[in-house]
């Protein structure tokens, strides 16, 4: 496994707006003092004209990027999850939101993987917070080659977008010719006797834990959902409708994420036993990144071993 | 200002508070002690001051007008009626259900209106961040925001403003309307924003201060910010307003921060509208 290629998809997100600016005139950058953490200094060094960094001051920035976006430009907005969804939720939700204006925010260091830096800064509440503002798209890739076409949908799209990226290196998976569709699911492998629904830095783990089941005659569908909303109801409805159990796995509060976004779904349209496997309504705290998601139960392991509790085995 | 000029604007100042007291009558509810603070400042900005197009409200190179203190839009409101936004007669709708007078303003359903506020302490971020666009793009656009002394209590207030400064924003004018009062109260018990200019100052801003409801101050203080255009730092004028100016009995009494005149009140402000109107016409 040693020459498998690992990339952070905050990485992925400096870079591509990058590769999005060469082209992109009206593309601008805004960060809060994070630009080495975010990687938007990866655009900085490139276009440092269009990057403006608003200091510690998250709040002031959002606001900003929606004054950007109302004299046509497309503000990518970036700090960490915690400081994006969570300090500046209600200037996301009541200026960039209720405009519906054209601004994409960019948020690294989503969930536990952040590590030694500890609850503070471990956001795993972003999903829910900006799923419940109305028309606000909300995406988690699974890896860098997802990340960077991310990147570009979202600026190539009108209206308010949400990403969340991660801190940690994260498994390439995906081919360069993966070609990622704003609000389509990915189905990664058939399978008939459950399914698991994954979304971000799970989906590798969602793989792996395939393959184990695999080993032991046990056959999952695995759907990479990169985006949280507006969720793939076809693509979930027909998993759930042709494998009768559902496990969803995401780094993120198993309150209000993509787990009871799928639950919803299935309680109205057609219900269906579902495990939902992200943190269970705690805290985070330091420790390598690792480490943590093993802990909580974010691994290829603790997936498996849900589908097989799930089926009886 | 001529003669003619200045007495023009103040009649056009009766129309407006004429529009706010009929638009919170109408509403049952709203905010016309804030909104008739402004309805000068509103008068002078939207006839005197702004570059606009009414039969364009989306223009490119308009200068654009962000009402930080949003509750205050029947005041807005009136003012863009009167300008030609849309019917003057609509104002009786403001809060109704279905109206696009929305409570507060909504910048996708209101002609004129640049940004969507209500929420204090936001507007002044979003009017920096179109003056910070406007100069990326090299585009002559003056942002003005229009802020209310309560509201500058909130910390992000002061983010926008070191913002502004950081980022040479004299194409930004922060107008401050410093009429004393606030829900709670007045405003230095509730919580002391004083000194103000001295604030603004620090934080980097050239500060005028004028009597808000004197037309020939105004005008002098928006020389001094196209003055400083150049100067690479932002304008603040702050204006000296009194909080329900031009209905008596709103006049300097906090009760009127956020309650409608009944028909009885509505009628006795209508009959002291009239009275101004019929002074300046003498």
């Amino acid at each position: 496994m040693a020459d498998v290629k690992k990339v952070a998809t905050r990485d992925s997100y400096g870079s591509a707006l990058k590769e999005l600016g060469a082209t992109a005139e009206n593309l601008v950058v805004l960060d809060a003092d994070l630009a080495g953490a975010t990687k938007t200094s990866i655009f900085q060094k490139a276009y440092p004209e269009r990057h403006f960094d608003c200091g510690i001051a998250e709040a002031n920035m959002i606001n900003v990027a929606a004054g950007l976006a109302t004299m046509g430009l497309v503000p990518f907005a970036s700090t960490f999850a915690m400081f994006a969804a969570g300090r500046a939720y209600e200037q996301i939700r009541n200026t960039i939101g209720y405009p519906h204006l054209n601004v994409k925010i960019g948020a690294t260091h989503g969930g536990i993987s952040v590590g030694e830096d500890g609850a503070s800064h471990q956001c795993c509440e972003d999903f829910a917070l900006m799923r419940a503002i109305p028309g606000m798209t909300v995406m988690c890739p699974a890896d860098d080659v997802e990340a960077r076409q991310m990147v570009r949908a979202a600026y190539e799209m009108d209206g308010p977008v949400y990403m969340r990226f991660g801190r940690a290196v994260t498994r390439v998976f995906h081919s360069e010719d993966y070609c990622f569709q704003i609000g389509k699911g990915e189905v990664l492998q058939e399978g008939t006797d459950a399914a698991i629904i994954a979304t971000g830095i799970m989906v590798p783990e969602a793989i792996d834990a395939g393959k184990s089941l695999a080993a032991e005659g046990i056959s999952v569908r695995i759907i990479n959902m990169a985006t949280i909303k507006p969720l793939d109801g076809e693509l979930v409805l027909k998993a759930a409708r042709e494998c009768g159990r559902i496990v969803t796995v995401e780094e993120h509060s198993v309150i209000g994420g993509l787990g009871e976004a799928v639950c919803s779904l299935l309680a109205e349209n057609c219900p269906t036993p579902v495990k939902r496997i992200g943190v269970n309504d705690k805290f985070g705290h330091s420790g390598p990144a690792a480490a943590l998601l093993e802990q909580f139960g974010l691994s290829a392991s603790n997936i498996a071993a849900q589908i097989r509790a799930l089926l009886g085995k | 200002m001529t003669p003619e000029e200045r007495r023009s604007l103040q009649l056009t100042a009766v129309s407006v508070r004429e529009g706010i007291l009929t638009g919170t009558h109408g509403a049952k509810a709203g905010h016309p002690g804030g909104s008739l603070s402004a309805a000068d400042i509103f008068t002078y900005l939207y006839f005197r001051e702004m570059r606009i197009d009414p039969k364009n409200p989306q223009w490119e190179n308009r200068d654009r007008f962000v009402l930080s203190k949003g509750h205050t839009a029947p005041g807005l409101y009136a003012a863009l009626a009167h300008r030609g936004y849309f019917p003057v007669e609509d104002l009786p709708t403001l809060r109704h259900i279905d109206s696009y007078l929305q409570g507060h303003p909504n910048m996708n359903t209101v002609p004129g209106v640049d940004m969507s506020t209500g929420s204090l302490g936001q507007g002044l971020s979003a009017a920096a961040g179109m003056a910070k666009g406007a100069k990326f793009l090299h585009r002559d656009v003056n942002v003005y925001a229009l802020l209310g002394d309560g509201e500058l209590a909130e910390g992000q207030i002061w983010e926008a403003a070191m913002f502004a400064a950081h980022y040479c924003l004299d194409n930004l004018c922060i107008i401050a309307d410093i009429n004393g009062l606030q829900i709670d109260g007045r405003t230095c018990d509730v919580m002391n924003s004083e000194p103000v200019d001295a604030k603004f100052a620090a934080f980097g801003c050239d500060v005028v201060t004028v009597d808000g409801h004197d037309f020939d101050q105004l005008e002098s203080a928006f020389a001094a910010f196209h003055k400083n255009k150049g100067s690479s730092k932002p304008t603040c004028i702050l204006m000296k307003t009194t909080k329900g100016k031009g209905v008596s009995y709103m006049e300097d009494n906090a009760g009127w921060h956020g309650k409608a005149p009944n028909d009885e009140e509505y009628a006795q402000g209508m009959a002291e509208l009239a009275a101004a109107r019929k002074a300046l016409e003498v």
